[in-house]
Order: structure tokens, then sequence, then C-alpha cells
């Protein structure tokens, strides 16, 4: 501890009344209250360029957005006005509800297996490879699903498209599934659990019946913040999905639409209603990834407050 | 979270014998759910490594990274052209570097602010706030700094530093380009803010309040609680966000991809335009013939690499820290 | 854990924004004024838009009553992203009818698909050279085909207010340049509009001595391989060669994308870039007229830029492998074709029809489409060998 406390040789002891105030307080004092000024600067430093980038965002995407942006398809035209995304909202919802479909419940059974199997070396070696995919760059994902889905050359020759753009947006959700899952299966108490194996129940009982009910409103917000990340994603879908024009069905064999790759292809155009729709898409995306995070609190708070 | 309401009965709760056969089954079931994120993530590597290794091959490792040129082939089956990833691997590093060094001192701020100046009511607005910064898709990021950004904040403050005293050094000289290693930098110290925030709110928190209300008694004032507290008993967990965001600012790709200039090549200004890792790889995929797509999987795999080697030194200082609750997806 | 509810007020308050800036806009707002981006809502903008939309959807009924044939399959093509635009479009009104899904992913993937026969047909801004023309030979067992389907041009742009007003003193509407003079600039020998080499060829005008910077494409482009193939054609000074990308010189600067090099060239006075055509008119940016191979300064306009591939028809050779160099007369020299390929061998014979049909129509009736997005159509004589190329499709079955 080394506050600057003044020390008084003329007193004995060094021992200063409370009530005084030590010399260099009045120093110390507006130090501090200046450093509040500056710590209260760094915060709008942070809110600042949020509030610019949703003003522009609003401002500009505006012309475009109506209700056709989300009931029609762009027009085959960068030119001319009106038309949406569809197909790349379609896109999005589509690549993201295969890979949340798939990757959702094997993530939370590999927490169960961290959970319940957790003291085992093979437990921390699947714990830590795991945070290492929790940082593995998306563009990374892309490639390596290009390499392994997409590409006929060593791969599995899928061509671009919804399951290649699915899985790309499933390994990058898979890490945080498993881990936010494992944090919340963590947090039931060990009481509950004694009183299942009391009961004569056995550990997959247990597990499945006991534990995972009680942590699953605290997996759940995890699982949809885990999608709303792979909903905001586009860097691997370039690489995997490639983009498309109208809206598509198929798994594979046709390349898929998604709202970050058409506001690519927008803004990279000279034509200002091309422009426009890409920033209504970006408007549309925080939209989405905003009301997706709205439900996970939602239900967070939900089961908190019960 | 309480478990009151779950509706277990006990009847469903009895270890039948086809309960207890059931219990191997189970740990199957879930050894074989942990065990596949080990193999997805070593498929990845195996193959974008198989697929990279004829670029190794004919640069040599040495050679990829730390060479110049990068002039690609058009070849469908062997390695043609010159690959060297050097322009690409600084421009990522010196990026990353002044987003760092903008963001780690802003964030610290922003957490103190949060956690020992912002009045109760206020905490959680603050911090939702930061937290949506992080929600906003990078596709956004890069369209705003396109259009908004970088021609009415990043330029003029570029052009005020070359134009001062400091534009006579090389490195803060003119031109001052639109896209370049500052905007990029700029961009990426905004994304990476909110995961090293939260980082540095979690570690502030876990400073021992008694700590904290000693100091105070002993006539600290706020500020030299903060700095002689607060930030010291914290260290490693700054140290640790820093490394998380570092992480972050390494593969952050669509809204480099169209800031940082996409030029292939190297440049020693700041203001100047340059490549990055990521950068290069979504804006020449599409492009590419075979050969230069083996080049583009090399770079990803050195990326790759780098990342891991970050995340993992940032993992352990975390985890030495603490037991952080905050959800994973940060 | 009240977070849910900050996060809603915010999303309300976003609505709330929306619906202010809306009735701000109808009002006149001011922040729309100075903001550049907000300028395409200009009600000038919004007319000429209007106007635009009407024609469309007259030509979308058309299309309607024409219908679908029922004998046409769907086509798949990937290339160029340069064609782009006018790719869609043509897909939007084409009269045949014709579905055709058309992957813009650059020019290098659209000859890689056109070669892993993924597509029916790739669009490229470079034609196959001779190895590559015989690697095809052995994949499809037949011979590829090249024809042009529409010609693009790069123009020369520039910003300085000063020189701006020394051009209006003299009453000249364009700077005039020459192939030695841009390949000054972009070599870096000619530092400052008063150089001789310029000043000779604007005689009238009283050059301010700017400092000049060259900007260039920093990603690889179509747009730069018609640049620097006209420099190393024209120009002696040139020696840095061509292709999508080159080595160029220390001192110039980059911009990613037509974009990217617009809007370096406005930031920096005295900054020369390179532009497709298209997006200088789109953007209204101030171009130069460059001296072709007769010595006439001509001015980018699509009569001139139409006219020089005209000009050279009689070298074009049979297979259309052939860049447009060397353009005289009232010709605008700086112009590149853009090609499609396809096999003469190997397609469903519907598949083989859709193609011929689609891509007739295209040369033949979408000249209008192609010029109102800035392309230079393929017409007159050339027109007939360009249909007589897109009859050769299957036709070795």
């Amino acid at each position: 501890m080394s506050v600057e406390t003044p020390t008084r040789p003329d007193r004995p002891g060094g021992h200063v009344s409370l009530a005084e105030k030590a010399p260099n307080a009045r120093r110390r004092e507006g130090a501090s209250r200046l450093m509040t000024v500056v710590l209260g600067f760094t915060v709008a430093a942070a809110i600042v360029p949020l509030v610019l980038l949703l003003w522009q965002v609003l401002a500009n995407g505006l012309p475009a957005l109506s209700l056709d942006f989300i009931t029609q398809v762009e027009p085959l035209s960068y030119r001319e006005r009106g038309g949406g995304y569809l197909h790349g909202i379609v896109g999005t919802l589509y690549m993201t509800g295969v890979a949340a479909v798939v990757v959702i419940p094997v993530g939370v059974l590999a927490a169960i297996f961290l959970t319940e199997y957790g003291g085992s070396k093979y437990a921390y070696v699947v714990r830590f490879f795991t945070d290492v995919m929790t940082g593995t760059p998306s563009v990374f994902v892309g490639l390596a699903v290009y390499a392994l889905l997409v590409s006929g050359a060593g791969g599995a020759g899928l061509g671009f498209g919804t399951l290649a753009g699915a899985a790309a947006l499933g390994i990058l959700m898979l890490p945080i599934v498993v881990r936010s899952s494992e944090e919340m299966l963590r947090l039931v108490p060990e009481d509950l659990k004694n009183a299942s194996y009391g009961l004569g129940a056995r550990k997959w009982q247990t597990a499945l019946k006991v534990t995972l009910p009680a942590a699953a409103p605290g997996i759940t917000t995890g699982a949809i913040l885990a999608v709303a990340r792979g909903a905001g994603e586009t860097a691997p879908l370039i690489l995997t999905a490639l983009g498309a024009r109208e809206v598509v069905g198929a798994l594979w064999g046709a390349p898929q639409a998604d709202i970050g790759l058409l506001m690519v292809d927008g803004f990279t155009q000279p034509f200002d209603a091309g422009i426009e729709r890409a920033w209504a898409g970006g408007f549309t995306l925080i939209v989405i990834v905003l009301l997706l995070s709205i439900i996970a609190r939602l239900i967070a708070s939900r089961s908190q407050a019960r | 979270m309480s478990a009151t309401d779950t509706s277990t009965t006990k009847e469903s709760l009895r270890g039948s014998g086809r309960a207890r056969r059931a219990d191997p089954i189970f740990r199957g079931l879930v050894l074989v759910a942990a065990t596949s994120v080990l193999v997805v993530l070593a498929a990845m590597i195996i193959r974008t490594t198989l697929d990279a290794w004829p670029v190794f091959d004919a640069m040599g490792f040495w050679g990829f990274i730390s060479g110049q040129q990068w002039s690609v082939g058009h070849s469908r089956s062997e390695v043609t052209g010159t690959y060297g990833a050097f322009p690409f691997i600084y421009g990522t590093l010196k990026i990353s570097f002044f987003a760092i060094l903008a963001a780690v001192p802003l964030a610290i701020g922003i957490a103190l602010f949060i956690n020992e100046i912002a009045p109760a009511w206020l905490k959680r607005p603050l911090a939702s706030t930061v937290e949506l910064l992080a929600m906003v898709p990078s596709v956004v990021y890069a369209l705003v700094g396109i259009y908004f950004f970088r021609l009415y904040i990043w330029e003029p403050v570029g052009q005020f530093i070359a134009s001062s005293p400091l534009g006579n050094l090389t490195f803060f000289g003119p031109p001052v380009l639109l896209s370049s290693y500052w905007s990029a930098a700029n961009i990426l110290a905004i994304m990476i803010l909110p995961i090293i925030t939260a980082i540095c709110r979690e570690s502030f928190a876990q400073v021992p309040r008694d700590e904290v209300n000693a100091a105070y008694a002993m006539g600290a004032t706020r500020w030299e609680v903060m700095r002689k507290v607060i930030v010291p008993r914290s260290f490693s967990g700054i140290v640790g966000g820093t490394m998380l965001g570092l992480g972050r600012a390494l593969g952050e790709t669509i809204a480099i991809a169209f800031l940082i200039g996409a030029s292939q090549r190297w440049a020693p200004q700041l203001f100047f335009g340059g490549d990055a890792m990521t950068s290069v790889i979504v804006n020449t995929f599409a492009d590419a013939a075979p050969e230069a797509i083996w080049a583009l999987l090399a770079i990803g795999v050195t990326l790759f690499l780098i990342t891991t080697i970050v995340n993992v030194l940032a993992r352990l200082i975390v985890y030495r820290v603490g037991q952080f609750s905050g959800d994973a997806a940060l | 854990m009240r977070n849910w509810r900050i996060l809603l007020a915010l999303l309300l308050a976003l609505a709330l924004a929306a619906a202010a800036c809306a009735g701000d806009e109808d009002a006149g707002d001011p922040t729309a004024a100075t903001d550049d981006a907000a300028d395409d809502t200009d009600d000038a903008d919004d007319a000429d838009d209007a106007a635009e939309e009407d024609d469309d959807a007259a030509l979308l009924e058309e299309d309607e009553q024409v219908g679908v044939e029922a004998d046409s399959a769907d086509l798949l093509g990937a290339g160029a992203t340069f064609i782009t635009p006018l790719m869609l479009e043509w897909i939007r009104d084409n009269e045949p009818g014709i579905n055709v899904n058309y992957q813009s992913i650059g020019s290098g993937g659209g000859i890689e698909q056109f070669l892993s026969e993924n597509v029916d047909f790739g669009s490229s801004e470079a034609f196959l050279d001779d190895e590559a023309m015989e690697e095809a030979r052995e994949i499809r067992g037949c011979e590829p085909i090249h024809f042009v389907d529409a010609f693009g041009s790069v123009v020369v742009s520039y910003n300085d207010p000063d020189l701006d007003a020394a051009l209006e003193a003299a009453g000249q509407d364009n700077l005039v340049l020459d192939a030695e003079a841009i390949a000054g600039v972009y070599n870096t020998d000619i530092t400052t509009w008063d150089d001789p080499a310029i000043a000779e060829l604007n005689p009238d005008v009283d050059l301010p001595g700017t400092n000049l910077i060259a900007v260039h494409r920093s990603d690889g482009s179509g747009t730069t391989n018609i640049f620097t193939q006209y420099l190393d054609d024209a120009a002696g000074n040139w020696d840095l060669g061509f292709g999508t990308e080159v080595d160029w010189a220390a001192g110039t600067i980059g911009g990613n994308g037509n974009e990217g090099v617009a809007a370096e060239t406005q930031q920096q006075p005295g900054a020369v870039g390179y532009l497709s055509y298209a997006y200088a008119v789109e953007n209204d940016i101030p171009v130069a007229a460059v001296v072709n191979e007769d010595g006439n300064p001509i001015e980018p306009t699509l009569a001139s830029i139409s006219a020089g591939p005209s000009e050279i028809i009689d070298d074009i050779p049979e297979d259309q492998r052939f860049a447009v160099l060397g353009v005289g007369g009232e010709g605008y020299p700086i112009v590149g074709a853009h090609w499609i390929l396809a096999w003469e061998c190997g397609y469903d014979d519907a598949v083989a029809q859709s193609m011929i049909d689609f891509f007739t129509w295209a040369v033949t009736e979408g000249d209008d489409l192609a010029e109102d997005l800035l392309y230079a159509p393929v017409t007159g004589a050339f027109e007939e060998r360009v249909v007589d190329q897109i009859n050769r499709i299957n036709a070795a079955e």
C-alpha cells in the first residue's frame, strides 16, 4: 500500500487528526476529479462511434426500407430502386438454422461430458481445444470448410451452398455453445444432483432429467447468443455460400444468399439504389442480431425471476 | 436459477436394469459429442495444411512468411507463382498493434468508469451499450467505415497528424489515404473494445472490496484507489483481456478487407494503404486459380498458427486470474 | 438481469429515430444536405430514377407478354464482375425469356469455373492464351469459343481545383493527355501539370504546378489490364508491362476497386486515377481527353468508345482473341473487350439452344441496355461476326 500518507515528524508516532487534511489533499483531490472526467471521456469514445454508426445505418438505409425489403428479392439491376433482401434474409436464417439444429445438441452433450466427466485428462484436453476454437479466425474456418466440403479436389465436392455455409457458421458456434453450456451446467447445485442419485437415479438420468432442465434457461441463452454471433458473420460465407440472387431451398448444389454477401455485392457497385439496399441490409442484420440477443436475455431474466 | 420446477418424479428416476445398462451408452454419447470438437478442429487443420503444402514446399516456410513478393500464377496443378506473405503478416500485426494501443487504455478507462465511478443506475445501460458494439456485424462496420468514418473522422485526423511536426517522420508522413493501415486500425480498435472492456471489468470486480475500502480509509482519493489498488491488482486480467482482444483483431476480416487498401504490398507509413492476411483471403479468393487458392490456404494456416499462439497465451493468463462468469461468446 | 429491457429500449429508440429521420427528410433535413452519402436522396435524383423505373416497368411488361419458351433450359454462368450490372439487366429483360444464373466472381474465377466445366459459360476480360486453349481442348475434346458481348473503356480522371479553373479560363472542357503523358505520371517522371509533356498537349491552358499523385487499382482487375495494356502498346516510356496487377512505381498510391480509386482521387488535390467509364459517368467525375493513334484528342463518350472497336474491326482475328489497340479516327483509345467463353461441343441441345438464343438476343437487341449502363455494344459488321461465333456453340456435336 503506497498511498501518499504524509508523515509529520513533529508529532510523536506521526499521528494526524482525522479532521485535518493533508497538505497535498487539494492537489490530490483535483487530480482525482480530473481523472474522473478523463475516464468519462473514454466512455464517450465508445458511445460516440456507436451512435454515429446507428445514425448512419438508419439515415442511409431508410430510403430502401419498406415492407418490400423483407418480402421481395432484389431486382436484377443495381440502378433500379425497390425490391429487397428476402433471399438474403432467408439464406441467413436458413444457414444459421441448420447450423443451430446440428450444433446445439452436440454442444450441449459435449458440455455434459465436460461437467459430468470433467476430472479426466481428456476432458481437460477437450476444454482447452474448445477454447482454441473459440479464437479461430472466421475466415480460416471458411477456408477449411471450402477445402473440406466445397472443393472437389480433396474435399467432398458439394460445391458452394447452404450446407457449406451452415457448416462454417456451425463450427464458429460450436465452441461458444459448449463453453457457455458448461458454465451453466456447473451452476446447478451439487445437492440437487445428490438428491437425484439418492433416489436411485443413474448418471444419465440425473444429467438429462435433473441437471439439464435446471440449467436449460441458461443454456438457451448461451445458445441464442451463439446463433446471433453466427447470423452476423459474413467472411466465411464468401468462401462457402458464395451468394445468390433468388431464394434458394437446396441444401447443396446451388450457391446460397446471405444478407452480408448481398450488402458487399451492393456497396461495391457504383449505383445508388444498390448502395441504399446495402444500408437497409445492414439495418436488417443489426435488428436480427439485436432481436436474438433480446430473446436470449429475456429467457435469462425470466428464469432468474423464478 | 432453481430446479424446483423440474417435474421429475420418483418413478422416472428409479434405476431399473435397463437404466443401468444405459449409463455406458450415455457416457459414449457425450464422449462422442465432446470428441467431435476435436475431430472438427483436427479435420480443419489437416485439410488446410495438406492443401497449402505445395506452396510451403515450393517457397519454404521461412521463404513464405518472409517473402515480399506476391504474384499469383494461374496453374491448376502446380505452383508457378511467387508467394511471399510478408506484406500481409506485416499488415495484420501493424493494424492489430495500433488497435490494441488505442483500445486497451480506453477499455481500462471505460471499465473503471462503469465499475467505480458510474452511479448504480447508470452501470447497466453503459455496460449494455458497450456490449452493443460487439453485436454490430462486421460487414456493417465495413459499410459505415467506407461511407462515413474514414471520410469525416479518420482521414481528417490523419491529415492533422501528418501536417503536424510528427509528419516529418516517415511513419506519420503524407500522403494520407482513405483506405490505410490507419483506417483499418481505427475500425479494429472499436471492434475489440467490448471484449477487452468486459475482461477488465471482470477482473476489477474481483479485487477484494476490503482492500479498496482500506485504501479509502487511509485517505486515498478515488483516482488513487483505482491507480494504485484496482489496476495493479488486476494486471494479469488486463493482459489476458488484451491478448483476447489481439486474437480478435488478428482474425477480423470484412471490415479490414474494405478499409486497408488491398494493395498486396506493404508500406512503412501509417496513413498508407497495405494489406492484411484476412483481407487478401476474402478479396482475392473468388478470382483465384487453384494454385492461388493453395497460397491463400497457406496464409490461412499461418494466421491460424499466430492466432492460436496468442489465444493460448491469453487463455492461460485469464485462467490464472480466475473463473470468469462472463459468457464465452465474448 | 434487466439487460434485455435496456436492449429493448435501444431498439425502440432506433425505431423512433427512424421515424424521426423519415419526417426530417421530407422537411429538408439540414444534415442530409451536408452529408455526401445522403445526396442520393435528393429530389432531382429521385425524379430521374422514377423515370428510369417507368422504363424498366415497360420493359418488364413486354417480357411478361413474351413468356417462357417451353424448350428452353436454365443457364449457369460465372465470371467478370465488370459485366455484372449489364448481364443482370440482360437476364431481366431477355425476350427469349431464358433463366440465367450469373455468378459474379471475377474473370479468373470465370475461366477457372469454365475450364472445370462447372458452368455453362464463362465470362472474362481476358481471353485464353494458347497454352490455356490447348489445356481446354484436352478437357472437353473440342474447341472453346470466344465471343465479345460488349466493350468497356477506362478513363483517366483527375482532381485539382486549380486545374479546373485554368481549363475553364482557356474554355477547354477536358485536359488533354496522351499515352506518354499518362505513362509519365504513372511512372512518376511527370510530377506537375506544367510539365512540358502535358503543356505541349494543352497549349492554351495556363497549367498549375500542383504536385501529381498517381492512383491505381490495388486489387487485381480487368480495368488495370485494359489500362496497362494500352500504355504498354502506345507509350514508348512504359516499362512496367501489363496485366490485372503490375508492379506500380514507388510513390503511386492504390485504391480498392473503382470506388476506392475514385475516393482517393477526390481526396488528394493533384491526384490522377483511372476508372471504368461507367463509374466516372455515374459519379460525375471529370475525365481527360486522350490522344489516339491518329493524333486526335478524344473525349470518352459512348460514341467515341464504340468507335474504337469499329476502327480496328478488320484486324480482329477469326477466333476473336484480340486486344483493342491502335485505335485512331474518332475512337477513344483505352478500350477493352469482354468475352463470353463457351464450348463447341458437349451441351444438351436445350442448353445450347438457350445459350444461342440468349446471347444472340443480348448482342443484337440488348444494345440499349448496354448503352444505358455505359458499355459500348457490339454493332454493325462486327455484330454479325459475333453472332457467327455464337452459332458455333455445340456445332461440333
